[in-house]
């Protein structure tokens, strides 16, 4: 049974994970059937790549460094202390994480145009524009995971160091920022991986002659046609994405570890402490940095969306949703908006199936500890095969699945036609995220209760039913809101793969706001806005159920 | 499976062949998350008879918990056998043992409320509804815990976390209930009082039962009989009585609080060259006796005074008497003498 249930995942993600992007590495280390590096000299020898290459690296590095350095603030306020509207602040920050990359792009544009409220800064199109949409993405991440940990920390550490006479701010340092090494460090690497591979982000805000590996390989096979150095900067990728997975891995590890050590019942959260004589320099700090940043980084470019969708080129009204029933301006799409959401919310549906099943699977068979010393190897080595897909760039599985998926394996079929193509690359992208909230809560349950219930008679199917079932659903259901959210957003693979006349709504808005008119743009904004309001409610609906599950992001 | 050891007995000659539990040359390795084996227990050979409650002693890392864990089919067994009323137990998974296992920390679903925790193996036994309700009760009521059966049991204490999982481990009437070290993680004085209450609850239920333990007072409040095991290995297998008055070995006599083992000879008007044990309750003062020694610290508890004093020719001994709010306490540096209670100085060996 056990075969059964690791079979069906390692087959589907053999078939569509390890068999497109094998076929990419291999077209970029072989040419005509004989092992050749002249694909990687020619790439390597071009100044390009190497800008590109650099630009990667200084943007992961930068948007990491400072979402750690705001995240932390913010998850000491929104996980250790107590103030009116933290439930609402804690819910409004996760909203930035699940926005389809497209609508952010969109409104980071509109709020730093020219003509938009920072337009002032002249950020247009410049790195530091990028890099700001990036912390919006991922300061929720650092907030969480850091703030996830920080809450089951023992105060009583720094309240030891305080009684033996160190100052607030030396307490913090020398005791508590230490023990938030491991939360830090994996919140870090899981940043630099999602900065690292950015795309759509990327795409809508970095002006001409910006580009990432990323976007390069977008550039390479739908511009240039150099499919050969698309490939050859794939590999590029894959490496970049290898090394950060492995230090995600390794600070994740650490950090279940130290959270096993202890886990103290229940955390006191403190009181703010802003005025008066019990005043805080740290809580005044945290409340500060939090303040800015949830005014100016987060609120402000999703009030200008919503604003500016409402201002039409014959003054402000609902004209930019009406036309929305239209193909746009100078017949700038080949199906309505609406249709392309129609579109979206059915690929979304498939896809959150297809990712919960596999990733349920893999969640189950990787929390199994076996006796045998040969099946736990296998079981771990599976736990590293299983979260390969979370760091590969979804831009390398669509154009994995565009050159691989051309009579797969000798069979006389084309997949790359089929309607569940766009589903399946999807699902690729969205499992890792269902494997990392499901697995977490199915390990925390003790192997012991486990024994407990087959000793009072629970055959091992009993105890999978009576005993993982209940206590892991919750988490389950909230990986299907995950799943459901991420796939509707979905933007890296799908722009590689979606039919022009099956757009969804992603690719629909990057097409109207590469086309000239202020309906086109007016329409983009209305269906950012629109995008955003589903994925936000599928999310808010999703998080009732997080109360108590302890997923990761 | 046959024995890798040649067994010192025969089975077929012991009394009780056949009847309850029966362990022969049991090894069972133990293995680390790393990969690295360790013989946890080594060619052990024990016998539980029905009814009887059999404390299982030993010192942590002794293999008392892996022992236990074969016993219930968690673990594996490397070599020997285990038996039932005579019945070979390998092969025989462990939902279909008929025994029951509980934690030192509960392990109480956390899922369902108390009621539920408890009617869990009355469920897999396919029990009909009315008949587990009625079973639950009786079990609530006979932990003391009648009332508690819709409690969610993330509101219950320490305490009540163990009393219901004992409940549940004893709701479907298993053959052979398996303690392993269930009230370590409480309080001493709850400790004690659990202790008797679980002692209360496996005779009046008639249950089986093994009751690992690290703590001796502890094993002398529940079993019929005591095991003493360390490293894998069986020391001595007597009654409580028995094992203080008559410890097999040092090693037993320093695990059940002896502190001084000397030759019989140097006792006044012994003559023996056998070893004997020292422990509290060996000496006492007397202003008469024929031992001198040096108090080095003495303390109050609970109605006695425990006098830790350096004996001349033997070491530290402690010695305890009783306390009285008139009587002088002897004070650290003090010469005092003592005399020897010859019935609380065990021979070993």
């Amino acid at each position: 049974m056990w075969g059964l249930a690791a079979a069906v995942p390692l087959a589907f993600l053999g078939l569509f994970f390890a068999l497109p992007v094998g076929s990419l590495v291999l077209r970029g280390f072989v040419a005509d059937g004989g092992l050749d590096l002249g694909g990687f000299a020619e790439v390597f020898g071009r100044p390009r790549t190497w800008r590109i290459i650099g630009l990667t690296l200084a943007q992961a590095t930068v948007g990491t460094a400072i979402a750690v350095l705001v995240g932390i603030p913010g998850a000491y306020l929104l996980y250790r202390c107590q103030f009116r509207g933290r439930a609402a602040l804690r819910a409004f920050v996760i909203v930035p994480f699940v926005l389809p990359t497209v609508v952010v792009g969109v409104a980071f544009r509109s709020v730093l145009a020219p003509s938009g409220p920072l337009g002032f800064l002249d950020w247009d199109g410049t790195f530091a524009a990028v890099v700001a949409a990036l912390v919006f993405f991922n300061y929720a991440v650092v907030v969480r995971t850091v703030g996830g940990f920080w809450a089951h920390l023992d105060p009583r550490a720094e309240q030891a160091a305080r009684s033996l006479g160190a100052p607030p701010w030396r307490a913090f340092l020398t005791v508590t920022l230490p023990a938030l090494t491991p939360a830090i460090a994996s919140a870090a690497s899981i940043v630099f991986l999602f900065c690292a591979t950015a795309f759509g982000v990327v795409l809508v805000l970095g002006g001409t002659g910006y580009g990432t590996v990323e976007t390069e390989i977008w550039v390479q096979t739908t511009q240039f046609l150099d499919l050969r150095a698309a490939a050859v900067l794939s590999v590029v990728q894959l490496v970049v994405v290898a090394v950060a997975l492995g230090t995600a891995g390794r600070a994740r590890a650490r950090r279940e570890r130290a959270l096993q050590l202890g886990r103290p019942e229940r955390v006191a959260h403190r009181r703010l402490a802003l005025r008066g004589p019990e005043r805080s320099a740290g809580d005044l700090l945290a409340v500060g940095v939090t303040a800015v940043v949830v005014v100016v980084l987060l609120a402000l470019p999703l009030v200008t969306v919503l604003v500016r969708s409402f201002r039409t080129p014959t003054g402000w009204g609902l004209g930019n949703y009406v036309n929305l029933g239209t193909t746009g301006g100078s017949n700038a799409l080949s199906v309505t908006v609406w249709e392309a959401g129609l579109n979206s919310l059915r690929i979304a549906v498939d896809a959150t199936v297809m990712a919960v099943v596999v990733g349920g699977l893999v969640a189950l068979v990787v929390s199994r500890r076996p006796r045998g010393r040969g099946t736990r190897r296998a079981v771990r080595a599976l736990d590293a095969v299983f979260m390969l897909p979370l760091g590969v760039s979804a831009v390398t599985v669509g154009f994995g699945f565009l050159i691989a998926l051309d009579r797969p394996l000798g069979l006389d079929v084309d997949l790359r036609t089929h309607p569940l193509l766009i589903p399946v690359a999807q699902a690729v992208v969205a499992t890792p995220l269902v494997v990392r909230t499901v697995l977490p809560v199915l390990r925390a349950i003790d192997s012991r209760l486990h024994e407990a219930a087959a000793v009072l008679g629970a055959s091992p199917g009993r105890v999978l039913r009576l005993v993982d079932w209940p206590i892991a659903a919750r988490s389950l259901g909230l990986a299907v809101g995950l799943a459901f959210a991420v796939s509707l957003g979905e933007f890296g693979a799908t722009s590689f793969l979606a039919r022009p006349d099956r757009p969804t709504l992603p690719v629909v808005i990057f097409r109207l706001i590469g086309r000239p008119g202020a309906e086109n743009l007016g329409m983009a904004l209305a269906a950012s806005v629109l995008l955003a309001l589903v994925t936000a409610s599928v999310m808010a609906l999703t998080e009732r159920l997080r109360a108590g599950a302890a997923g990761e992001f | 499976m046959t024995p890798q050891h040649p067994s010192p007995t025969d089975p077929s000659s012991t009394t009780s062949a056949g009847r309850g539990l029966a362990v022969r040359d049991l090894v069972v390795h133990y293995r680390d998350d790393d990969g690295t084996t360790a013989t946890a227990v080594d060619g052990l050979s024990l016998e539980v008879e029905p009814g009887e409650v059999l404390g299982l002693l030993g010192p942590s890392g002794s293999g008392k918990s892996s022992l236990l864990r074969a016993v219930a089919g968690l673990e594996p067994a490397s070599s020997g056998s285990i038996t039932w009323d005579g019945a070979d137990l390998a092969g025989v998974p462990v939902h279909r043992r008929g025994f029951g296992l509980m934690f030192q920390d509960g392990q109480l679903f956390p899922h369902r409320d108390v009621a539920a925790n408890v009617a869990f193996g009355l469920e897999m036994a396919g029990e009909p509804r009315a008949r587990r309700r009625e079973r639950v009760t009786e079990l609530l009521e006979l932990v003391g815990l009648g009332g508690f059966a819709d409690r969610a049991v993330s509101t219950l204490s320490g305490g009540e976390r163990q009393r219901v999982a004992l409940a549940r481990s004893l709701a479907p009437r298993p053959r052979l209930l398996l303690l392993d070290e269930p009230l370590s993680a409480l309080d001493r004085a709850l400790r004690e009082r659990l202790a008797a209450e679980v002692r209360e609850a496996l005779t009046t239920t008639g249950t089986t039962a093994v009751f690992v333990t690290h703590d001796h007072d502890e094993a002398f409040a529940v079993a019929d009989r005591i095991a003493v095991m360390d490293l894998g290995h069986l020391l001595q297998v007597a009654r409580p009585v028995d094992l203080w008055h008559r410890p097999a070995s040092q090693r037993v006599a320093e695990f059940l609080g002896y502190e001084a083992f000397v030759p019989a000879g140097v006792l006044p008007g012994v003559e023996d060259d056998a070893l004997v044990a020292l422990g509290p309750g060996s000496l006492r003062l007397d202003p008469a006796g024929d031992l001198r020694g040096t108090v080095r610290s003495a303390g109050f508890r609970r109605g006695v005074v425990e006098v830790v004093v350096e004996v001349e020719g033997i070491g530290p001994v402690t010695v305890v008497e009783p306390s009285a709010p008139d009587r002088a306490v002897v004070g650290p540096g003090e010469q005092v003498r003592l005399t020897v209670d010859v019935d609380a100085v065990p021979r070993l060996g």
